[in-house]
């Protein structure tokens, strides 16, 4: 009997490895662990062997029937895997066809710039302010020490706005930069209104202008009608030209990379003294010479000074007690450089195929 | 302003190379824009500062030659065989100059030395126009043998002259490099306002010096004055001191009218100036060197305008229409501002812009008067804008010119017009002086320098820095006492002579050389900024939104925006005075039009566009000067609801509803509170697909879709556009300065359908409106998730289907507590709105 019982094991074992499919595998199961398996007849025939036999045929019987459960268990799962691996193998995609994008929102690259510059500086205690577009000619010019008929004024064509007065002279302009601005922040922080006597004690101010202005120009690849600057003041007891240069190359490390350098040329303008042209080492070519930075390895990026006396006090600051800097600079012109924009006009055109690309 | 490099040298050493000097100068203010190279040898491709052009003549290639002999050409009428000695050898050099046709044969009385080019020399095309470098090789021309050149000034790139050849001196050493001759370098540099006085030879050449540390060396003011005295031959009358601070006269007689020697016509025209004769070249001149602009007037014509008698100069401004011919042949009526130097008679010339036509010295003069004046800037300028006039004098006199340099001016041209024109100077000037100007002393000390620049430096370090410049500075204790020299008129008094003295010391000490410092001054108080950062969290969210930012031009014209809206047109601009184009005239008063050009250019290439645009407008207020400029946010949908992909098919077109629902979740995202939408009228919207939106019933704007009138206006086809033009500042003043969440409770919700069916006029706001309020708080949330309209509920009906989802903070609800809230929101329903339950 106990030989016949491991024949039968050894025939089903041989069966179940056979067993591919779930259908194969199920009707093994019927066949072996079913209610006719060859193991349930050898318990029906388990009262014809001699009762000594009897204990050691069941034990034997129950070890195979629990390694025939084991082993089917086991077989299942493979077959499982197997069909699983099939199923999911029809289910393969061509990944190279093109994903459902979502469509994305963008800032204009100019926005992106400003804020980027702002960031910047508001680490280093600047804040944002912004002033009007349209300016009076005081607060455009003269408040900045560029009186009317100055030779300065030929620096910057400006718009004129029609307004109703007798003479033939035009108190409002479209800002040709946003040093106005710098009269607003210090009259604001100063309390300052143009009369009386100065302020006794206005607290240091930090500020960052950018904003739209406006210059009489014809619309080229290079010049505009209408583009944006950005410009930053600081005035204090003790701010001097070394703190610009520091500042200002600070900026330009966290602006074009870490080894970026800067130069200070002078220069003019009516409301610094003294002026500086700064240049930027061309980031593009690493201030080797290429074609953007026309071979010279710098880059024209920023106008800055120290704020002139008559501005500081225009501003309620006593020249005598307080000192500044200002400097400006192009968003644009930050914005082409960076990316090999050769086009000035493409930044208002609103074309999709431009912005999109931010 | 073009400085030749051999001018410079005449006054000060220059020992280093010339684009070093071009770098010294530009870092100190002086912008070298670019250098022309007239033989000097030119710097070699790959990293250089400058903008350069121009020719380099070889040593080997380019010489000094002799003409010997002209002999006709045996094959061709209008070209000549020239015997030419290069200092080496003989050649004979074939050419075309105009000029040796007639000596073709004759005996030469002296040989002509000429700027010969051998053979291999590579020099510019003179015989086409443009600018092409080509080289010399050995051809035959009609049957002779031709290997080399005697020049033009074009073939040099002296000029663009290649009419005839150049004559050299008859003292031109023969054989000698052509670019150790006469090579030289053009500076061309960039004046600004603050540095008019270096707007001349001898400014530049006294920055250089300090500089280089070297001395200065100015021209001798010495006159040769044989001539019977001026004193009784002229008299001067300055009737405003204020626009005419000096006047100066000075005479020189019998002059031979003639051109001037080789050297000076030289400089001239690599300074850019033409060459006329001795007497208007020796005017240009002196004016180039020193930066004081001379007249020089006929003597004679004066004399005969005064009678017969001594001729008086009189300065004035213009009586009310008065009229002047002026030297470019203009009759110019004049402004009563304007100054005039007159005589007896009248006006002779627009005084510091340009002279008359009627004194001015022709090749029959023989007595010239000149006159060296000094005059108001700001007058000046507005003269020569007013009279749309521009003469190197007007350049010069609208930037300020010292009054002493007057005589520095009239000296050195009356000795110069002597040396070329053979002339006697009568002794002494008639000089009218009323108004000198302050030339202030300045007090410096380091003190100063310290809280300015950040740098230390003792007092004579900052004697030393402006001695040079020409600064008398006197030291006194620890204080500079520096007295402004007597070329300048840039430096103010008090704290402003300090701010400009400052910039002097800086440019002198070396930009490079101040160190780069961080702000050691107090922190300033910073102030909450929330309008600011309001406006940007506004873009934030809109581009989360899948929006693109547009920034558009401000300057429009009211016809360009009345494509939207007709009726735009009669709305008052900001308008300008001077515009660049008529549809540029004005500033734009709508956010919608300017976005809607974007977004008809884009349509050419572009099926789906989300577009919003963030600004200004601008609106004149009755009397007042300057205009509103409240901002505005526009949007503008339209085309594919998503992008373009390959399993789509044709995706829907965004609606309405698509606009609204950015609109509402902008509302949200700012949590602006509950916000209200109704039926809106607006000429540019379609009337049945516009809505205004409020929260706590302060208008935002109005918002639909395109009129199809207006759309038509504009090349977007095939898809509705949904604009909307919102209050910007009003969203910005909605924003709140804080929120509170809402409660998440704990228990289950229990979410149950509700369809109801009421009439088509009722808005789905106001059904949602009474399940609300019936519902009450235990009511969480309602979703619209069906509309249906169809035979089964009738004409004039519709049906809405609502999710409803119940909740409590405090416990499960259970069926009865949600039977009971929606038997109260059924009865509501049915009471206020006549509602049927469906289904
Ligand atoms: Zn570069």
């Amino acid at each position: 009997m106990l030989e016949e019982l491991e024949q039968i094991r050894a025939e089903a074992l041989a069966k179940l490895a056979e067993a591919n499919d779930a259908k194969a595998l199920e009707a093994w199961r019927v066949a072996y662990l079913g209610r006719k398996s060859p193991l349930k007849q050898v318990f029906t025939q388990m009262g014809k062997l001699p009762p000594e036999e009897r204990p050691l045929v069941g034990k034997r019987t129950n070890e195979i029937r629990r390694e025939f459960e084991a082993a089917y268990e086991e077989r299942a799962a493979a077959i499982r895997q197997a069909e699983l691996r099939r199923a999911l193998a029809e289910e393969r995609l061509d990944v190279t066809l093109p994903g459902r994008k979502p469509a994305p929102g963008r800032l204009h690259p100019v926005t992106q710039t400003i804020r980027r510059i702002s960031e910047i500086f508001a680490e280093m205690g600047f804040q944002v302010l912004r002033s009007r577009e349209v300016e009076t000619d005081e607060y455009n010019f003269q408040l900045l020490n560029i009186p009317p008929h100055h030779p300065a004024r030929e620096m910057q064509d400006t718009f004129y706005v029609k307004t109703q007065t007798e003479d033939d002279t035009y108190p409002v302009v479209l800002r040709t930069h946003t040093s106005p601005g710098q009269i607003h922040a210090m009259r604001m922080m100063s309390g300052y209104t143009g009369e009386g006597p100065l302020p006794e004690n206005p607290p240091p101010l930090r500020v960052i202008l950018p904003g739209m202005v406006y210059r009489y120009e014809q619309i080229t690849a290079r010049s505009e009608i209408q583009f944006t600057q950005v410009e930053g003041l600081a005035v204090g007891h003790n701010i001097t030209f070394s703190d610009l240069k520091g500042t200002l190359a600070d900026f330009a490390r966290r602006m074009f990379g870490p080894e970026a350098r800067v130069r200070f040329r002078a220069s003019h303008f009516p409301f610094t003294e003294p002026s500086a042209e700064v240049d930027v080492e061309c980031f593009l070519c690493g201030g080797k010479g290429c074609n953007v930075c026309k071979h010279t390895g710098w880059l024209e990026i920023l106008g800055a000074g120290m704020v002139h006396p008559v501005v500081l006090r225009n501003g309620g600051y006593d020249p005598e007690k307080y000192s500044g800097f200002a400097f400006g600079m192009g968003p644009e012109r930050i914005t082409m450089l960076r990316h090999y924009i050769e086009d000035i006009r493409y930044f208002w055109s609103g074309d999709l195929r431009f912005l999109e690309q931010f | 302003m073009l400085i030749p490099l051999s001018w410079l040298k005449e006054f000060v050493e220059i020992d280093i190379p010339v684009e070093e000097l071009a770098r010294k100068l530009t870092l100190a203010g002086l912008e070298v824009e670019a250098i022309r190279y007239v033989g000097l040898p030119m710097p070699k491709e790959g990293k250089h500062d400058f903008k350069i052009s121009g020719l380099e003549w070889p040593a080997d290639k380019f010489v000094v030659g002799a003409i010997y002999e002209v002999k006709p050409h045996p094959n061709a009428d209008r070209l000549v065989l020239c015997r030419l000695d290069d200092g080496e050898q003989e050649h004979i050099v074939l050419t075309g100059a105009p000029s040796l046709l007639p000596l073709k044969g004759k005996k030469l009385e002296k040989p002509l030395k000429v700027a010969y080019a051998r053979e291999g020399a590579r020099l510019y095309d003179g015989h086409n126009p443009g600018w092409k470098l080509i080289t010399l090789k050995r051809t035959k021309i009609r049957g002779v043998v031709s290997y080399s050149m005697v020049c033009s000034e074009k073939e040099l790139a002296i000029s663009e002259e290649m009419d005839d050849i150049i004559y050299l001196p008859d003292d031109a050493p023969v054989g000698m490099p052509l670019a150790e001759y006469m090579g030289d370098a053009v500076l061309d540099i960039a004046i600004t306002p603050n540095m008019a006085r270096n707007a001349n030879v001898l400014g530049v050449a006294r920055e250089t010096a300090a500089l280089l540390g070297k001395p200065l060396h100015k021209p001798s003011l010495e006159v040769l004055a044989e001539g019977k005295p001026i004193q009784g031959r002229a008299a001067v009358k300055i009737t405003n001191p204020e626009l005419n601070p000096r006047f100066m006269l000075g005479l020189i007689c019998n002059v031979e009218i003639k051109p001037s020697p080789f050297w000076v016509q030289w400089r001239l025209k690599m300074a850019g100036m033409r060459p006329i004769n001795n007497i208007v070249d020796a005017t240009n001149y002196v004016m180039l060197e020193t930066g004081e602009p001379l007249h020089a007037f006929d003597y004679d014509v004066l004399v005969k305008r005064a009678g017969g008698k001594p001729p008086t100069i009189i300065t004035r401004t213009a009586h009310k229409g008065e009229k002047l011919t002026t030297l470019d042949g203009v009759e110019r009526t004049l402004d009563e501002f304007t100054v005039l130097v007159c005589d007896t008679v009248g006006p002779l010339s627009i005084a510091g812009v340009m002279g008359g036509e009627e004194s001015e010295v022709t090749d029959q003069t023989r007595n010239v008067l000149l006159e060296a004046a000094s005059w108001n800037f700001i007058n000046i300028r507005r003269t020569a804008q007013k009279q749309k006039l521009s003469s190197e004098a007007a350049y010069r006199f609208s930037r300020g010119v010292h009054p002493a340099l007057a005589e520095v001016g009239l000296r050195r041209v009356l000795e110069l017009m002597r040396q070329w024109s053979g002339g006697t100077v009568a002794k002494g000037f008639i000089d009218e002086y009323p108004l000198p100007p302050k030339d202030p002393t300045v007090v410096i000390t380091p003190e100063d320098v310290r809280r300015w620049l950040g740098i230390s430096l003792t007092p004579h370090e900052i004697a030393d820095l402006l001695t040079p410049l020409e600064f008398e500075c006197k030291i006194v204790d620890d204080t500079v006492y520096a007295k402004t020299p007597p070329h300048r008129l840039d430096i103010g008094e008090g704290v402003i002579g300090k701010a400009d003295l400052m910039e002097e010391i800086a440019r002198m000490y070396g930009y490079d050389r101040i160190p780069e410092t961080r702000i050691a001054d107090e922190l300033p108080p910073q102030r909450p900024n929330p309008d600011l950062e309001r406006e940007e969290h506004m873009r934030d969210i809109l581009t989360t939104l899948g929006l693109q930012e547009i920034i558009t031009y401000r300057l429009t014209s009211p016809e360009r925006e009345a494509r939207l809206v007709p009726d735009y047109a009669k709305e008052p601009y900001v308008e300008l005075v001077n515009p660049i184009a008529p549809d540029r005239r004005a500033m734009r008063r709508h956010l919608l039009p300017g976005l809607l050009e974007v977004a008809e250019r884009n349509a050419r290439f572009r099926n789906r566009q989300a577009l919003f645009d963030l600004g200004p407008v601008f609106h004149p207020r009755e009397g007042e000067l300057l205009p509103d400029e409240p901002r505005r946010l526009a949007i503008l949908l339209t085309g594919d609801r998503q992008l373009p992909h390959w399993e789509s098919g044709e995706p829907p077109k965004m609606d309405f509803y698509d606009l609204k629902g950015v609109i509402e979740a902008l509302i949200e995202a700012l949590h602006l509170g509950e916000a209200e939408f109704e039926p809106a009228e607006h000429p540019a919207l379609h009337p049945g697909k516009s809505a205004q939106v409020s929260v706590e019933g302060i208008p935002l704007g109005v918002f639909g879709e395109l009129h199809p009138e207006a759309q038509q206006r504009y090349e977007i086809e095939g898809a509705p556009v949904l604009v909307a033009e919102l209050d910007a500042d009003a969203i910005i003043d909605l924003i709140p300065d804080g929120y509170a969440l809402k409660p998440i409770s704990p228990f289950p919700p229990v979410v149950e359908d509700l369809a109801v069916v009421v009439d088509e006029a009722v808005p789905a706001a106001q059904v949602e409106a009474v399940i609300r309020k019936a519902g009450g708080k235990r009511l969480v949330d309602v979703q619209l998730f069906d509309v249906y309209r169809g035979p089964q509920i009738g004409e004039g009906k519709k049906s809405l289907a609502y999710h409803l989802t119940y909740q409590d903070m405090e416990k499960t609800l259970t069926d009865k507590d949600a039977a009971k809230i929606r038997k109260r929101i059924i009865k509501a329903l049915q009471r206020e709105l006549k509602a049927q339950l469906r289904g």
